[in-house]
């Protein structure tokens, strides 16, 4: 079964064509919008506007330091830069550079951070982010976006522009179904329930909503009634949203793309022993590197299903039941 | 706006900043004096005999000439230039690297005025540079960018991915100086890690190069004068210098990289031979 079938989520395109239609829209809109390559332009789907507006794209080559830097030089003239590449070659080869130049000089530039996660699949473990947002959350000053379909890809685009400070916005190579219809409420750092239920509720981002979607109406099958909240940013973080969670359903199950150590479940784990402790459990990535593989079938290896995402519920359900 | 003072003025100038660099890194116990010593002419050039343009009451002025402290262990100095300029108080200088003062120990874009980036991990400002030029002639504003960068700064690999795209770019409006003073942190650059043949390296990679006395304020001054003239390629002014130039026992000793002169003695030694120097 695809991703988002059991939810009956529409299929879509690969997240990173909508993140290039998106920012297409924005340099057309705006004209301070400047966007800045490593020359990754036909991967990440920035082609789409050195096409239509080759004047304002930039390919400064494969130096990600040097490509960080000018981005943020442009800011200096009151341009907004967004400043793209693969999210393992900028933190890994520009993480000094992002800290200085943008995060501690809090710029109004803007970062993507494609192919994150592991569904750009067949390139393999070099190429994968399963660190990013981690090394991203090292940077205080900077807001993180993870969208999870394709509206909501398209309003942080337009978010993320809009904003006023450093913003990294993370992209994918998966296609992602459609969570939401095209006139979605996206305001950065307010998470968005994308299903109602009191038993319990699953927190997720990127690709893992729609899987908490499909485990949901499975669970629903079951008779239990599962919450499902899309947190697409990262910081700053809805601490409302979570400490509701919380309290009205009293079970979490968190899931993401990403490395468990340092990663976005472990953020909402300290808000939740914080604010109103309760049962959890995390789907994620245990400390490995992925391989090469087709990337339906490296989900399902490491354990980044709906399936495991119902796994997790009916233990993180019995152990409030056991609690009472 | 950078005035235009005369030969005498120019050395009572560059005087008063390395006293200033002085009580400001012996207050605050800290801070690199000799790597602020080592480029005092340079600055002093550079903002104040009529290169830079820039308007201190109007420190965003978006007509301004960009100038980046790439080296940004010069913090000190750069404070001083900018107290001097009009930018702010000289007073600030005294509350170098104290907690809650803006005056950073090195330089945060933002906290104070003129400071037109974040530094101190070195080899990031000729790409900042860039970046505003690049931005300028899209915006169609017309400014140069001067750039200051240390001799062991060089040895990062930034700096040549920056020099290689300000070549292609053919970026005639950015100007960078190199503080030859042929030390970094460790010691000597020869021993630590060569960098020779360094001139011919920057024209290899597309630069117009030109070498200068890097203590000589007209010497800098008609040489920058040159390099503005320079048509459809970046250029640097490899200027040579003496680190912790004034005062000669921090001269002789390349351990005084990143320290303060602390003893009395010695303090008040030092300020002899500044103001007799
Ligand atoms: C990337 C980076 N690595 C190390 C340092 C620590 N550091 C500060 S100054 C310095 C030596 C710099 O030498 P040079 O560029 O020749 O400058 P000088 O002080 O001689 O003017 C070092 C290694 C740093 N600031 N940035
Ligand atoms: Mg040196």
């Amino acid at each position: 079964m695809r991703l988002g079938e059991h939810a009956g989520l529409k299929d879509s395109k690969p997240l990173r064509d909508i993140f290039g239609e998106a920012l297409l829209d924005v340099v057309r809109d705006n004209p301070k919008v400047v966007v800045l390559d490593g020359d990754l332009g036909n991967s990440t789907k920035t082609e789409l506007v050195r096409k239509a507006f080759p004047e304002r794209s930039f390919n400064i080559g494969i130096a990600e330091s040097n490509l960080v830097c000018i981005g943020a030089g442009m800011a200096g003239v009151g341009l907004i830069p967004w400043i793209t590449s693969f999210s393992s070659f900028l933190l890994c080869n520009a993480y000094d550079q992002i800290r200085l130049s943008v995060a501690m000089s809090k710029i109004n530039a803007k970062i993507l951070g494609s192919h994150g996660g592991i569904t750009l699949g067949k390139d393999g473990p070099t190429q994968m982010g399963i660190e990013d947002l981690a090394l991203v959350g090292g940077f205080p000053t900077m807001v993180i976006l993870v969208p999870c379909d394709p509206a909501s890809m398209r309003a942080a685009v337009r978010a993320a522009t809009d904003y006023e400070g450093p913003v990294w916005l993370r992209s994918s190579r998966y296609a992602m179904p459609e969570v939401y219809s095209q006139d979605l409420d996206f305001v950065i750092g307010k998470a968005n329930t994308v299903r109602e239920g009191n038993d319990l509720t699953i927190i997720a981002n990127g690709l893992m909503v729609a899987a908490g979607l499909d485990a949901a109406a499975e669970l629903a099958d079951e008779g239990i009634e599962a919450r499902v909240i899309d947190m697409h940013t990262l910081r700053p973080m809805d601490v409302e949203a979570i400490v509701s969670a919380a309290k009205e359903t009293g079970a979490i199950v968190t899931a993401e793309e990403h490395l468990l150590h340092g990663g976005f479940g472990s953020n909402i784990a300290r808000v939740v022993a914080e604010n109103c402790p309760v049962p959890m459990r995390f789907v994620g990535l245990e400390d490995t590197y992925v391989e090469s593989g087709d990337p339906d079938e490296l989900l399902k290896k490491y354990h980044l299903t709906s399936g495991d995402i119902e796994n997790m519920a009916r233990e993180v359900l019995a152990e409030k039941r056991k609690a009472k | 706006m950078g005035s235009i003072a005369n030969k005498n003025e120019l050395k009572i100038i560059a005087r008063e900043l390395r006293l200033d660099i002085l009580e400001a890194t012996t207050k605050a116990e800290s801070g690199h004096l000799s790597s602020s010593f080592s480029s005092v002419e340079i600055l002093t050039a550079l903002f104040f005999n009529g290169i830079l343009r820039y308007r201190s009451d109007e420190p965003l002025w978006p007509e301004r000439d960009r100038f980046i402290m790439s080296k940004g262990h010069a913090a000190p100095l750069l404070y001083a230039v900018l107290a001097k300029a009009g930018y702010f108080s000289r007073d600030e200088l005294w509350r170098l690297r104290q907690a809650g003062s803006p005056v950073q120990g090195h330089p945060i874009l933002g906290c104070m005025p003129g400071v037109e980036a974040t530094t101190g991990s070195l080899g990031q400002g000729i790409s900042l540079a860039i970046g505003h030029i690049l931005g300028a002639r899209l915006i169609k504003k017309d400014f140069s960018a001067y750039v200051l960068i240390g001799d062991g700064e060089c040895q990062a690999g930034q700096i040549w991915e920056s020099a290689m795209a300000a070549a292609h770019y053919q970026m005639q409006e950015l100007i960078v100086i190199l503080d030859y003073n042929k030390f970094q942190e460790m010691g000597p650059i020869s021993r630590e890690m060569g960098l020779e043949p360094l001139t011919e390296k920057w024209q290899s990679f597309g630069w117009y190069t030109q070498e200068v006395d890097g203590h000589d304020v007209q010497k800098i001054s008609a040489a920058l004068k040159t390099l503005q003239e320079v048509k459809e390629k970046p250029s640097i002014l490899i200027a040579h210098t003496v680190k912790g130039k004034g005062i000669s026992f921090v001269e002789k000793d390349f351990t005084w990289h990143g320290r303060a002169i602390k003893d009395p003695e010695q303090y008040e030694m030092a300020k002899k031979e500044i103001l007799c120097g």
